[in-house]
């Protein structure tokens, strides 16, 4: 039988109803085995959801469009590897809604930031890129230091991820003010939080309340550390 | 073949039809409008990136917040009003017949769509971002385009099922693919949950490396149909017209429309080589990527070979220059795509400025050139003039805005190979040679070199804005014919 193109071009539905199918091939084959073929996410242990007081600087983050200049993605590249550690597992931002990967470092890449380098030389930085590293193309984020922290619904928010995913328990929503303002006060007792939070990393704030520099400097300081790649075998990380 | 002479026949019987042509009119001034903001903008952000103070400390003017808004500006109020404006002209031109729906829809689209675009570009700088490429948007605000977008498809396959010719032009296919595919790459890509109907915030449902790739099938696919398809739609119109003759190969529209199509969704991988993707997924989107190549040159064949027999037209016609330029830009942006797809290629592009230069060869290149050509046929066919006040000042827009892209490709090929280079450079002890730092440092004069590009890209759009405005203000046609004995108009006719 020969198909004759004349029949598509003389009948809108049919060509509607067959543009629809071409479209849509190439997406099936290629986004669901990904959520189907269980390797794709690797079996590492440490990765845990964020706490409050990080989910909240994650936000901002987002809100911001860090990811415009920063990515959050070391490709499995030899030079990549060696300027900021070990390559990204998909396993480090399963727990990511949005992934922030990026795709432009106009800044270096984020995904191991965390730990490089002191609390003080983050809230320096943000305030005043410029003053720490004199080429920095960075804008000044120091209305971040003067806006309070919004987080009276925070455990709306990871109620929210934990319907789609995220495994928040009902303890740590219940607990999720407390939390935050736990690893925002500077002697404020944390052994809780890191019971619930394994490494999260105190920020000293202001001694009033938390602001939402704050909150952006504690997400910035688990960014990559949640996977202890001494203790890692090659078999955890095959995808 | 009957069918096409039982048309030809009937045409002198038939009623001429009252197009809508106001909606078309409102269109194109939105996108020209949109144009010169999206372009003022990149200036902008261009110079912050020259000279960081520029950011001002003000959260509303950092780079982070107001590069949406370029983009946005550029791709879906410059693009999408443009898009609008031509499918709504095209469609009721081809198929004979006044647009589905009434004149209350079409400008409800209009009103509706422009209000997405504003409520969208305030809500970047008031800091509400989904930060996800091309799609940052707040759910609020995409459930209104969605809608909007929805109407779209309405009006225009409504259009189509009332069409008076026995076929549908192929100008409307890519239209139609490119309406009907864009709204489910929205549709797949904002699927997510706001916090509460009262929040702005939303999460989206997907996360982590599913996340990544549901993220660039819409992104690579924004390209491959709101970039690409929609704007071939109008190439497979304005560029016969403005060369007064027929479409090339009628076979190989037909062999690139549906290949095109086809591949394009495949092509996103590419955007996350070497990333946590599984390799799998790399390769397939690699492959077809490359495979892409292939229809894209075929739309290229078809639109720059439909000038056979009319090339001289290039040096009478201005306006012309810009659409044949814009398949030029088209075909050498899909070379380089697919070359930059291949994952070696990408491990030294990719994060690079080259992925800039890349997209602006397109956008500039392809998408705001086919579009120029589109508004110089548009404005007198629409505004019922002779003709552009000023065939000079189209050479001089033509001139500068070319000139503008070659500055701003090259300074991006010659900035992001660079950073490429730098960032995998070892000295001789075997060390990381550079720092990031001294490769931001490097790139400062391309950046610069960069602004300039864009600068001169908006000087153009400026002569060309004056130039319609002047063609609006000259004598109108109809007027004259009036004015004249009906018999002299008929034979002029």
């Amino acid at each position: 039988m020969v198909i004759r193109h004349e029949w598509i071009e003389k009948n809108a539905i049919l060509m509607l109803v067959l543009v629809l199918v071409v479209i849509s091939v190439g997406g099936i084959v290629e986004i669901v085995p990904l959520f189907t073929i269980e390797t794709t996410v690797e079996h590492v242990q440490g990765v845990r959801p964020y706490s409050p007081l990080e989910l909240k600087g994650r936000d901002i983050y987002v809100r911001e469009g860090c990811y415009l200049c920063h990515s959050q993605q070391i490709r499995a590249l030899k030079d990549e590897v060696e300027r900021y550690g070990h390559y990204s597992l998909a396993a480090e931002s399963m727990y990511d809604h949005p992934f922030q990967w990026g795709s432009k470092r106009i800044g270096p890449d984020l995904a191991r930031v965390g730990g490089k380098y002191s609390n003080d030389w983050h809230y320096a930085h943000l305030m005043n890129p410029q003053a720490l590293v004199p080429e920095s193309l960075m804008p000044h984020y120091a209305f971040l230091a003067a806006t309070p922290l919004d987080y009276e619904y925070v455990a709306d928010n990871m109620r929210t991820l934990r319907t789609l995913g995220v495994p928040y328990t009902d303890e740590e929503i219940v607990k999720a003010k407390d939390d935050l303002e736990a690893q925002a006060k500077p002697d404020a007792d944390t052994a809780d939080l890191l019971k619930r939070y394994a490494k999260a990393v105190s920020v000293p704030g202001n001694g009033r309340q938390p602001t939402e520099l704050d909150a952006l400097v504690a997400y910035l300081q688990v960014l990559g550390t949640m996977v202890n790649f001494a203790d890692t075998t090659t078999e955890q990380l095959q995808q | 073949m009957s069918d096409l002479a039982f048309a030809t026949a009937a045409v002198p019987a038939r009623l001429p039809v009252e197009y809508n042509e106001a909606i078309v009119k409102k269109f194109l001034i939105a996108s020209v409008f949109w144009g010169i903001v999206a372009f003022l903008v990149g200036i902008y952000l261009a110079t912050e990136l020259c000279w960081p103070s520029f950011n001002l400390g003000l959260s509303f003017l950092n780079f982070g917040r107001l590069r949406p808004v370029h983009t946005s500006a550029g791709i879906f109020a410059f693009g999408g009003n443009a898009l609008f404006a031509t499918s709504l002209y095209v469609v009721q031109r081809t198929c004979r017949t006044r647009l589905f729906g009434g004149d209350a829809l079409a400008d409800f689209l209009f009103w509706g769509y422009n209000f997405f675009i504003v409520m969208a570009a305030l809500s970047y700088v008031l800091g509400y971002s989904r930060s996800q490429e091309y799609s940052e948007p707040e759910w609020h605000i995409t459930l209104f385009l969605v809608l909007v977008w929805v109407l779209y498809a309405v009006v225009f396959i409504g259009t189509l099922l009332l069409r008076e010719e026995p076929h549908i032009y192929v100008a409307n296919w890519f239209y139609l693919a490119f309406i009907l595919t864009v709204a489910v790459l929205v549709l797949g890509n904002n699927a997510e949950l706001p916090v509460s109907v009262f929040s702005a915030k939303s999460y989206v449902v997907y996360s982590g490396v599913q996340n990544a790739l549901v993220q660039w099938w819409y992104g690579h696919n924004a390209v491959g149909f709101f970039l690409t398809a929609g704007f071939l739609g109008m190439m497979y119109y304005f560029i016969p017209k403005q060369a007064n003759r027929p479409i090339y190969s009628y076979r190989l529209s037909i062999v690139h429309f549906w290949s095109l199509i086809f591949l394009y969704i495949w092509a996103g991988p590419h955007h996350l080589h070497w990333t946590s993707l599984p390799d799998w997924t790399q390769t397939l989107g690699m492959a077809f990527s490359i495979m892409l190549w292939m229809p894209s040159w075929g739309g290229m064949i078809n639109g720059l070979m439909t000038l056979s027999g009319a090339w001289d037209k290039l040096r009478t016609d201005p306006a012309l220059r810009f659409s044949v330029t814009a398949v030029g830009f088209y075909g050498m942006s899909t070379f380089e795509g697919p070359m930059m797809s291949i994952r070696d290629v990408n491990a030294l592009s990719h994060y690079t400025d080259w992925t800039i230069g890349h997209v602006h060869s397109g956008v500039l290149g392809w998408v705001a050139f086919i579009s120029f050509g589109a508004f110089y046929y548009l404005v007198p066919a629409l505004w019922k003039r002779s003709g552009i006040y000023s065939s000079r000042l189209i050479a001089w827009h033509y001139w500068i805005a070319t000139l503008g892209i070659v500055f701003y490709i090259s300074s991006m090929w010659v900035a992001g190979i660079m950073q490429g280079l730098m960032w995998r450079a070892y000295d001789q002890f075997g060390f990381l040679q550079y720092s990031f730092a001294e490769s931001v440092v490097a790139v400062h004069p391309y950046y610069v070199i960069r602004l300039l590009g864009g600068l001169l890209f908006l000087i153009g759009a400026l002569i060309m804005v004056y130039n319609l405005i002047m063609t609006v203000r000259s004598p109108s046609t109809a007027r004259q014919e009036a004015t004249l004995p009906s018999g002299v108009a008929v034979a002029g006719g």
